[in-house]
């Protein structure tokens, strides 16, 4: 599996923004490892969705139920307001059609969860703007022919899209180098964002906000 | 020969049904007495939480793993996934294999004596369903003692059979896996079936089904063997085994003498299928094949799985042409969207349909950490 970024999103973070007791589908689950936080911590009935069969059987060894698929192709199998949470984390740079994906997640989750590298962050804005190459740093240690990164975005870019698809933004969490940072400074100096998206299903069901 | 130090097992049958308390099938049609030939490995716990039901594919039977005595050349089916500390770990598990109905191993069939007339059923041994299978399988737990399976695990027809318990019996089985298998036998999957079929039945040995105690039909039977091999592999598994390969000669003796290692093979595979299996069995279980098909049946997939509470590991294989892998997403996507707790794996592997037996390495895991996992949830709930 390619390492998408040196340092992943802290897991605790995440399991903050989920109520106990919820449903939980995590796209491009990985090995498991944040299902299996979720579960174990929030008491979640947890479901993932991965490609590669060497995680799968990471997950189907710590219980996890996983279903081998292509994000690309859609979550078209899911009924709309099916999940409390659905989660895309640290995936969303790698997948072909991004607003797809976001407009499916936000149909079959109550709630959203997306979290990913900020591009606009200072390192990368120097060594591009200064340095004229594309950056390549510690959170995003691979060169431009081999990173499976293929849509980066800044976190205003981001915020842009969800104003754009009409997402309503429940909470934003900015993350530099593993610490929390106030969002003022966040779209400089952020270097992992994370927001919790209200689904478009939510409105007919319990408010799954509280954060 | 076996290797040093086999484990040894030996073939049990349960009899029921003599006394007008035969099984009711599907057709409508009572059969009785029926015997069920069946194998155990491992030990039951006092709880009785640990069993497994394993169920076999087209032209399986009991003999799932181990050898029966030390002299026998080759072990059970699925030996390489049962035994201490493999798949179906016979340190945990109680596992269970049984013939099926209608089979020509031990159990019951159109071979079998009909206690009415004396003489061998024939064509009139009633046609017997997967539904009817497991009717009988569900028979013999409840006389093994166990109320719930663990699970029950079968590929290809064994599948179907695997399927068919979490629709009949969805409070008696807490874990099902289906391998390389469908809800519905394809158009595709038909077809083969009847050829092989007319095969049978176009040789003159054959006689409407009536040739036992004389010869059997051989020839159809090999030539029913050889096109369903055919159907297990795969393109590039033939490319790479047999290649365009001469089997005795290095060039073209532009005779009809020549012959190509693949056709050797078929030969061979067709030859040595006779040997253990009845013709009658063949066309019998082919039928209940060709029968299988459970969105027909319950008015759609996700009403065949209303009831179900089991939990499910559906796998498929890349290279299976016969079963492909959107007939076993049908299945996973059905269990989805009716919230049950589902994990699918395709596994790129390039045998073919028979990849549920030849590939057990990676397979192996996985369905061990299901069982680990169903094993668990059962010990906590109950």
């Amino acid at each position: 599996m390619f390492k998408r970024s040196a340092e992943h999103f802290s897991y605790e973070e995440i399991a903050r923004l989920v109520e106990p007791g919820s449903s939980v589908l995590d796209l491009g689950c990985g090995n498991g490892e944040l299902l299996q936080l979720l579960r174990d911590t929030r008491d979640a009935a947890v479901r993932g969705v991965e490609i590669e069969e060497s995680m799968i059987r990471e997950c189907l060894a710590k219980g996890i139920s996983v279903f081998q698929g292509n994000l690309d192709e859609g979550l078209k199998e899911y009924g709309s307001g099916s999940y409390d949470y659905v989660i895309l984390n640290e995936t969303l740079q790698v997948v072909h059609e991004p607003v797809q994906i976001i407009r499916e997640m936000v149909r079959v989750g109550r709630t959203a969860i997306v979290n990913f590298p900020n591009f606009g962050t200072l390192l990368n804005r120097l060594q591009l703007s200064i340095g004229g190459r594309m950056p390549v740093t510690k959170d995003l240690p691979l060169q431009w022919y081999n990173t499976p990164n293929i849509h980066f975005c800044t976190r205003r870019d981001f915020v842009q899209l969800c104003r754009e698809m009409e997402i309503p933004i429940i909470a934003a969490v900015d993350i530099r180098h593993g610490r929390r940072i106030s969002p003022g400074v966040a779209n400089l100096l952020a270097t992992e964002c994370c927001f919790l998206l209200r689904g478009s299903s939510a409105e007919a069901t319990r408010d799954a906000g509280g954060v | 020969m076996a290797p040093p130090d086999p484990l040894i097992v030996i073939p049990r049958d349960y009899f029921f049904g003599a006394e007008n308390d035969g099984l009711a099938l599907e057709s409508g049609r009572e059969l009785g007495p029926v015997t069920i030939r069946y194998e155990t490995y491992g030990n039951l716990d006092q709880k009785r939480r640990n069993a497994v039901l394993l169920l076999h594919a087209f032209s399986g039977d009991a003999h799932a793993a181990g050898y029966h005595d030390p002299e026998e050349t080759h072990p059970g089916w699925w030996d390489s996934m049962i035994g201490p500390g493999k798949a179906f770990d016979t340190d945990r598990y109680y596992v269970i294999c049984s013939n099926v109905l209608g089979g020509c191993r031990g159990s019951t069939g159109p071979g079998s004596t009909d206690p009415h007339t004396g003489e061998p059923y024939g064509l009139t041994f009633p046609v017997v369903t997967m539904e009817d299978m497991v009717n009988a399988q569900h028979k013999l737990i409840s006389h093994l003692g166990i109320d719930r399976l663990l699970a029950v695990a079968g590929g290809s027809m064994g599948g179907m059979q695997a399927l068919q318990w979490s629709v009949s019996y969805p409070n008696d089985v807490a874990g099902v896996i289906v391998l390389a298998s469908t809800a519905r036998l394809s158009a595709q999957g038909i077809a083969f079936n009847a050829v092989g079929r007319n095969a049978i039945m176009s040789d003159p040995l054959w006689n409407g089904g009536d040739y036992y105690g004389s010869a059997p039909p051989d020839r159809g039977l090999s030539i029913a063997r050889m096109i369903g091999h055919i159907t297990y592999l795969s393109d590039g598994a033939m490319h790479e085994r047999f290649g365009r390969r001469l089997q005795e000669r290095a060039d073209f003796g532009f005779d009809f003498h020549d012959q190509f290692e693949v056709e050797s093979y078929l030969e061979h595979k067709g030859g040595t299928f006779v040997d253990r299996f009845d013709a009658n069995t063949y066309i019998y279980l082919s039928k209940a094949i060709d029968y299988f098909d459970l969105c027909g049946k319950y008015g759609g997939l996700e009403a065949a799985f209303s009831n179900c509470s089991s939990k499910f590991l559906v796998v498929s294989f890349t290279s299976d042409w016969l079963y492909p892998s959107y007939q076993s997403k049908e299945i996973v996507v059905a269990l989805m969207r009716r919230d049950r707790d589902v994990s699918y794996v395709e596994i790129d592997c390039p045998f073919g349909h028979d990849s549920f037996l030849l590939e057990t390495e990676r397979q192996g895991p996985m369905i061990s950490s299901f069982l680990g996992t169903v094993y668990a949830d059962v010990q906590t709930k109950r």
